[in-house]
């Protein structure tokens, strides 16, 4: 397997995705599930330029390029949020974001 | 409308503190310009630019949908933005905004158009939905909303990258041919789960429904009640372009993955609202059911499912913003308004809002007279007609189940006494906002041979695309 | 030849950094990782023969978002770890089971898709590397403003929404 077709992009992206994935479920800081997903969105653009470039055509990048520029403006809110959310509660843990039970 | 938008910012920054209602009027003479705007295109069916946009007969309904909503969204909000002291620019600009990003995603044909109305739709939503700083349950229901809705765009992306990855295209009818082509392989049953999972994030489908009770709890009033609304409408508008027009062929897959969902989330969804003391948490477990009977009309599969989800989501709009706008009647000074109990003697104090409640209840129930009734009936019968009688059956029990809570809360308004606190003072535009709620679920109610009309009309252009491909394909 | 290698050692690379980021008790370590792991996925974009994409990566993902990250790491100033007290409710093991299941079924999927003829991937008997037509910047950027203008009309107000969101919510008082 020594050339690269766009399957091994493939399998990387979806390895990618899925620590993405177990970093969410697992971790407890707010931020850290938020660069998790972060690596979700990166998996998705690895996903996207690889076939684009099977497809050769630049569709894809195109489609990668509005990815990251949603990204960076969800980073730019989300950690508003957190923000303010830490001014009133001193944590950022998720366990303790239980004022409204079931 | 995005000129509008910007407008409502220059008008803020201009205007001093005190004059704020000018700004609601603002908003509202926005929106009415743009329903203006939109009436001319009410017969169109183009595509318009290079394939990204579909202005036809679809668009054009969900559009009315969705500025229907904004606008008593609106109405009901000026008098609750000078109880709570929000800061009214940003809140009627983000209002706009997330009505722009609607409007995208259900006109759009194209992935890429799709997603950036989603997010621009989503993003509003988040910033909106923490917009009570000072409230703690505000905080915290916008970090629940935002981590879980960052976490199904991620699902959602991901399968629209195998979509694009095995077409070649973005474009969702050109992507419908391509892939009816290939035959099935297993990286296109991945991205078509993964798709599945984002919307069902995004509608609040049972297995994906965590979030929606704390975020519908802790947002500002009328902030849920236009996310109960606008945001499903945009989702089931979105799942309707991609589903049916983008992967017909694959609807043998697709069709008992929904059968699931609709069950779930109308069972788990009546049953939860049962034991609910909270208005906005019962409202928000009633919101889940409904996203189950809408389901149904996707799970038919038929141009007669989608026009009788397009009606039932336009009903929806009215009797869910009519009861939310009561409950935003109750915020007073000292009262937050949410529990059942500053329900009580409602009928007492303030007969009008009462009847309307009664009303509002009982369509969401669905019973015989009213809205509600008509809208379900043409979902089971759609359900029935493609051969699902099944989930027809398990829809009317649900309704029945549903009918309990409906009531319980009128049982509230009628026998129990007094509840102390201020006068519940309704400001003219919440007076506003309530008839035309009121009027919505009464008209159809009675009368629903026009609105019919328009929506069969109007669902032949995604039907109709929908038809001619799978019969394609087969 | 080459290319095979520089391709497995960045996708370990990648791979490897992606689990340092969640394995991480430090939050500022985390965010370091991230930052490699954005320059390491830039690195593959090139391989990829998408340059432009590669750029704006570093630009916006390394140069942008991490730093914001920074921010907030300091004005949050953990000091506690977050994981001091291990809550029992709290499933790590099967959280990771379950996920690493997810992932070796995805995995095999993908491979198995690939080996299948049908798989795309070996119909395009894609010359993996071969660039495309003329600068991939030119052509990101006529396909932008001519096919693509409504979405990244749209994109502008979204940015602008998060602007005015981030300013309403992390603002101390109005």
């Amino acid at each position: 397997m020594l050339e690269i077709t766009p399957t091994h992009y493939l399998v990387l992206s979806a390895g990618l995705f899925m620590i993405g994935v177990i970093g969410v479920m697992v971790r407890r800081n707010i931020i850290i599930i938020f660069m998790s997903i972060e690596l979700m969105l990166n998996a998705v653009n690895v996903n996207l330029a690889a076939f684009s470039q099977q497809w050769q055509h630049v569709t894809g990048q195109v489609f990668a390029v509005f990815v990251i520029a949603v990204a960076a403006a969800e980073a730019a809110v989300g950690l508003g949020i957190i923000l303010a959310f830490y001014r009133n509660k001193e944590t950022v843990n998720i366990d303790e974001m239980n004022v409204m039970r079931w | 409308l995005t000129g509008g938008a910007l407008l409502v910012l220059i008008v803020d920054v201009l205007t001093a503190r005190q004059q704020r209602g000018l700004l609601a009027w603002v908003t509202l003479g926005v929106l009415v310009a743009t329903l203006l705007a939109l009436l001319p295109f009410s017969d169109v069916n183009t595509v318009a630019s290079r394939g990204l946009l579909a202005i036809d007969g679809f668009a054009f309904f969900f559009k009315l949908v969705f500025l229907l909503t904004a606008l008593v969204t609106v109405l009901m909000s000026s008098s609750y933005i000078e109880v709570e002291g929000l800061r009214a620019g940003e809140y009627y600009f983000l209002i706009l905004c997330a009505t722009l990003g609607m409007m995208f995603m259900a006109s759009g044909i194209d992935l890429i158009t799709i997603f950036i109305g989603l997010e621009t739709m989503a993003v509003a939503f988040y910033i909106l939905a923490g917009f009570l700083k000072p409230n703690r349950r505000s905080n915290e229901a916008a970090v629940k909303y935002f981590l879980l809705g960052a976490f199904s765009l991620g699902l959602l992306l991901y399968g629209m990258s195998i979509l694009y990855g095995l077409s070649g295209t973005t474009n969702v009818r050109e992507l419908a041919t391509v892939l009816a082509s290939q035959e099935r392989n297993a990286l296109l049953i991945v991205g078509l789960v993964m798709v599945v999972a984002g919307i069902g994030f995004k509608i609040a489908a049972v297995p994906f429904h965590m979030w929606a009770p704390d975020v519908y709890e802790g947002a500002p009033t009328p902030v849920t009640a236009f996310l109960s609304v606008g945001s499903k409408a945009a989702s089931f508008a979105m799942l309707l372009r991609l589903f049916m027009e983008g992967l017909p062929f694959l609807a043998d897959m697709w069709q008992p993955m929904f059968w699931v969902l609709a069950v779930m989330s109308m069972t788990v969804g009546n049953l939860a609202a049962l034991t609910q003391s909270n208005i906005k948490r019962m409202l928000a477990y009633s919101s889940i059911a409904h996203a189950g009977y809408l389901l149904i009309g996707v799970v038919a599969n038929s141009s007669r499912g989608v026009t009788a989800m397009m009606i039932y989501l336009l009903l929806y709009v009215f009797m869910q913003l009519g009861a939310f706008a009561v409950v935003v009647m109750l915020r007073r000074q000292d009262v937050a308004g949410d529990e059942l109990k500053d329900l009580s003697g409602l009928y007492f104090r303030y007969p009008t809002a009462a009847v309307a409640m009664l009303f509002f209840m009982l369509s969401l129930g669905g019973l015989p007279p009213t809205a509600g009734f008509m809208g379900k009936f043409w979902l089971f019968s759609a359900a029935i007609e493609s051969g699902f009688i099944w989930l027809a059956v398990i829809g009317v029990l649900n309704s029945a189940v549903s009918l309990y809570y409906y009531i319980r809360v009128v049982v509230f308004m009628w026998m129990k006494e007094e509840a102390l606190g201020s006068p519940i003072v309704a400001s003219p535009s919440m007076a506003v906002a309530l008839t035309v709620a009121l009027a919505g679920a009464v008209v159809f109610g009675v009368y629903p041979r026009p609105l019919f009309e328009l929506a069969q009309e109007s669902a032949q252009s995604i039907g109709g695309v929908a038809a001619a491909v799978s019969a394609l394909s087969f | 030849m080459a290319e095979a290698i520089v391709f497995y050692g960045l996708a370990a690379l990648i791979l490897g950094f992606a689990v340092l980021v969640i394995s991480t008790r430090n939050t500022v370590h985390s965010a370091l990782y991230l930052v490699v792991n954005f320059l390491l996925v830039a690195m593959l974009y090139v391989m990829l023969g998408a340059e432009f994409l590669a750029a704006i990566q570093v630009l916006v993902y390394a140069g942008g978002i991490v730093v914001l990250y920074l921010f907030v790491v300091m004005l949050v100033n953990l000091k506690r770890p977050p994981e001091t007290h291990q809550d029992p409710r709290r499933q790590t093991r099967l959280g990771l089971a379950l996920a690493s299941a997810l992932l070796a079924e995805l995995a095999a999927i993908i491979v198995y898709s690939a080996t299948g003829e049908s798989a795309p991937a070996a119909t395009a008997a894609a010359a993996a590397g071969a660039d495309i037509a003329g600068g991939n910047v030119e052509q990101i950027g006529m396909l932008l403003y001519t096919n693509y203008l409504i979405p990244f009309e749209v994109a502008s107000m979204l940015l602008l929404v998060a602007m005015i969101g981030a300013i309403v919510l992390a603002k101390r008082e109005l």
